[in-house]
């Protein structure tokens, strides 16, 4: 920095300051496929230089303690081989984006989440055994996503499916506004696990310009919450079948009654239009 | 309803010329011409008529004329020809009035009220046929300082450096996604950029795996509000990665490439269903702001091992040098502005022939501002909309861009006619289509050799004009202005471009 001419300054917050691999080394442990990250202190691309760093010493088993606020857990992780995956358990509170891009590793939180959790991700599964923020799996095309409590505003925006490639987000709490808009693709449950006995789902605009993929809502939501390009549907012999499916994982992760959850009222809400803006244009 | 719309194009077959050979029924893709068998005739539906010009190029016997119709409506400064037709075609449909390419209105093209300078006696010309001309261009940021040990004999570079790309010449062409325009159109990009040792843009489109191997290493991709086809190996094949803020033919409005055009590899290479329309929002819905901005800039970066550099690109508007200032500041290594004329597949009319600023004035603000920062370095500038000849090249590197972005001219080199039909997807060029019958129109070992033509003609050009201003180097002339000079041009937009008038 020659300073010279400099009208406002200039401050990387990100990049200023980087300790080397090495020196990073004595924050972790390894030994074999199993390897230990204290992150107390660790700057957010010193986390994930040590963590990819680990993974190429072969580390496949890898849990990160004291995680306070550092940012893009997992997304540096892409490794040649498609099959080869890594598991990480992040110990309390991961920063935002949160595996955005993942690419196949399997991430376990064990505290809430901040925004962008699964943010365009591409495979693999977060487990989040607390709430997330704003735009959790916004574009997300493969994978899966499970949260035990709420998540924040835009949830699951732009989400999208290829043939077999279809993300699934579960959600244990309710969701804010603009849940499910622009939707291409994927499923989404939401389960309002926390709501009071008739309370109603939080969100407006769920489903806003939707024009693929299926949201299966469990407990009570009002029309005027709905986006005009979302249909509402009982569920039929096949979608119970993927909703018991991802309600037994679900349950699974967070060790609560599946009984209990399928007992409850569900229905759909799907696009009424792959094409929900078709004829606005004068040819 | 009966249309009340005047043709746009008159359509004259000159019947002794013709030899009926259905040359013109067959390539026109608006079925323009009809052959009646039992009467030996050819009809024309000149209403049809989209003015590509495909069938006169194609007739062996030139046989046919397409012009502007001459009908015309009572001379009137105010309603003119296309105001009338517009309205008339919304009174008659209710719909947005959609259009292709870039705007064709009358605003000033700063271009051509600059000129160039020449040394003449006290600074020698330089032959660019007998001397060497450096036009090799690196994108990306740059160090403050550059440390240099000696170690022994051997220099080393002790300063940190940052991921750049290299031009051989600083013309790339713009994003242009594949589903917009066809494979073989997007074909011959990548191998022209690549046999030139240029880039390609892949817009928000995705890369086709297939041509990963061969041609990530020349290729831009995209990561734009609808992150169609994003994942680990698209980001990480690429050269560069660049962010979609806005379009300088549509600002602050989102994409949307209609179901007809998603083809079956269109949708692989977007992992979206064949079909659906591919909708690309408005804003990109995690970034609300210029904090945000960063987050998905180092976003990339994490997700590219530091490897890349990272661009963002927007429309040319108002407070563009502030945005830009934003944009440097939240890690981008790369501007890229795309001004008021850039082209598109599909915008609504209104948006693209009234929004946004010309190039011109934003890139010499963005520059100046970045400059007086004292941030310049920090990044590259592409500029981008409406480059027409390598002249326009070198006055916007002498404004301070690094290197230009050509989209239209592009596919001009490959055959379009600026006919602005390119929302129908029935682009009689074989460009701007999915149609399997029209995109085999173009061959991409020849078209790709156009666009090497066009790229070899202009950096030629460029080291002419660079010699005779008595300069060796590309790099002499960024951001150069004292070889610029306005004409006719009043005083604000001289001091907004920074430059003097002819003969001050
Ligand atoms: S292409 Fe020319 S010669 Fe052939 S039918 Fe058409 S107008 Fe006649
Ligand atoms: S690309 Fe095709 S449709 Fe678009 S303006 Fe050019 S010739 Fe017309």
């Amino acid at each position: 920095m020659n300073g010279l001419n400099m009208k406002f300054g200039w401050r990387d917050n990100f990049m200023d300051g980087l300790r080397p691999v090495r020196e990073l080394e004595n924050f972790s442990e390894i030994n074999g496929v199993r390897a230990e990250i204290d992150a107390q202190g660790l700057k957010h691309k010193e986390l994930n230089d040590l963590l990819f760093h680990l993974v190429k010493k072969g580390a496949r088993e890898i849990s990160i303690k004291n995680v306070f606020g550092q940012r893009y857990i997992g997304s540096r992780i892409f490794l040649p081989d498609a099959q080869d995956k890594v598991k990480i358990d992040v110990y309390n509170f991961p920063g935002n984006d949160l595996g955005v891009f993942l690419g196949g590793h399997y991430i376990n939180v064990h505290g809430n989440a901040q925004d962008g959790v699964g943010n365009t991700m591409d495979s693999g599964q977060i487990v989040v055994h607390g709430r997330a923020g704003d735009v959790a799996a916004m574009s997300m095309r493969g994978g899966k996503v499970f949260i035990r409590d709420n998540v924040g505003y835009r949830t699951a925006i732009h989400m999208k499916e290829y043939k077999d490639k279809v993300p699934v987000l579960v959600i244990g709490g309710t969701a804010q506004d603009f849940f499910g808009e622009y939707m291409a693709g994927g499923k989404v449950i939401l389960l309002g696990l926390n709501l009071k006995k008739d309370e109603y789902h939080k969100a407006h605009y769920i489903g806003t310009g939707m024009h693929g993929g299926v949201i299966y809502l469990r407990g009570n939501v009002e029309e005027h919450q709905l986006g005009k390009e979302v249909g509402v549907r009982q569920l039929d012999d096949s979608d119970w079948e993927v909703v018991t499916k991802y309600v037994k994982e679900y349950c699974g992760h967070f060790d609560v009654s599946e009984q209990e959850i399928l007992a409850g009222k569900f229905q759909k809400l799907l696009p009424v239009s792959s094409r929900p803006y078709g004829n606005i244009y004068a040819y | 309803m009966y249309s009340h719309l005047l043709s746009e194009f008159t359509v004259q077959r000159m019947d002794d010329r013709c030899i009926r050979c259905q040359v013109c029924e067959r390539q026109c893709p608006n079925e323009v011409h009809e052959y009646d068998k039992e009467l030996d005739r050819m009809f024309t539906y000149e209403e049809k008529c989209v003015g590509c010009q495909r069938c006169v190029v194609m007739c062996p016997a030139k046989a046919l004329f397409v012009r502007s119709h001459p009908s015309e409506y009572r001379m009137n400064a105010s309603w003119t020809r296309d105001k009338f037709q517009n309205l008339k075609k919304q009174a008659e449909t209710g719909g947005v009035v959609l259009t292709g390419s870039g705007n064709d209105k009358p605003y000033r093209i700063y271009w051509d009220h600059m000129v160039l300078n020449a040394s003449q006696v006290t600074n020698p010309s330089i032959d660019p046929l007998r001397e060497p001309m450096e036009l090799k261009t690196f994108i990306g940021r740059k160090p403050d300082t550059l440390k240099i040990n000696m170690d022994g004999d051997v220099p080393k570079v002790e300063s940190e450096l940052h991921p750049n790309i290299t031009l051989k010449s600083p013309v790339l062409f713009s994003a242009m996604s594949y589903g917009a325009i066809s494979y073989r159109a997007y074909k011959s990009l990548a191998m022209a950029a690549k046999e030139f040792g240029v880039m390609f843009n892949t817009g928000e489109g995705g890369l086709p795996v297939e041509m990963r191997k061969d041609y990530a290493s020349n290729a831009i991709v995209q990561c734009a509000s609808g992150r169609f086809g994003v994942d680990q190996d698209y980001l990480n094949s690429a050269a560069m990665i660049e962010i979609k803020i806005g379009q300088g033919a549509k600002p602050g409005i989102g994409g949307h490439l209609p179901g007809e055009k998603v083809a079956q590899h269109v949708a692989q290479t977007r992992m979206i269903p064949q079909g659906t329309d591919a909708l690309s929002p408005a804003p990109q819905h995690d970034i609300y702001s210029i904090e945000d901005l960063s987050m998905l800039i180092y976003a990339l970066k994490e997700a590219t091992n530091y490897e890349k550099p990272v661009s963002v690109k927007i429309a040319a508007v108002h407070n563009v040098a502030a945005i830009a200032s934003g944009i440097v500041r939240a890690g981008a290594d790369v501007v890229a502005i795309d001004g008021i004329r850039g082209g598109t597949g599909a915008a609504p009319l209104a948006t693209r022939d009234n929004v946004g600023i010309p190039l011109e004035l934003a890139l010499a603000s963005v520059d100046r501002r970045l400059r007086e920062e004292g941030i310049r370095s920090k990044c590259s500038i592409l500029a981008a909309g409406g480059f027409r000849c390598s002249a326009d090249v070198l006055k916007a590197i002498a404004l301070g861009a690094d290197a230009v972005y050509i989209g239209t001219a592009a596919l001009v080199a490959m055959g379009c006619t600026l006919c602005q039909k390119c929302y129908t997807g029935k682009c009689a060029w074989g460009i701007c289509t999915q149609n399997p019958y029209l995109v085999k129109r173009l061959n991409p070992e020849i078209t790709s050799q156009r666009l090497v033509n066009l790229l070899k003609a202009w950096s030629h050009e460029l080291k002419e004009m660079l010699g005779g201003m008595g300069i060796n180097a590309i790099e002499s002339i960024r951001g150069n202005r004292e070889h610029l000079r306005g004409i006719s041009l009043e005083e604000w937009e001289l001091n907004v471009l920074g430059v003097k008038g002819a003969g001050e």
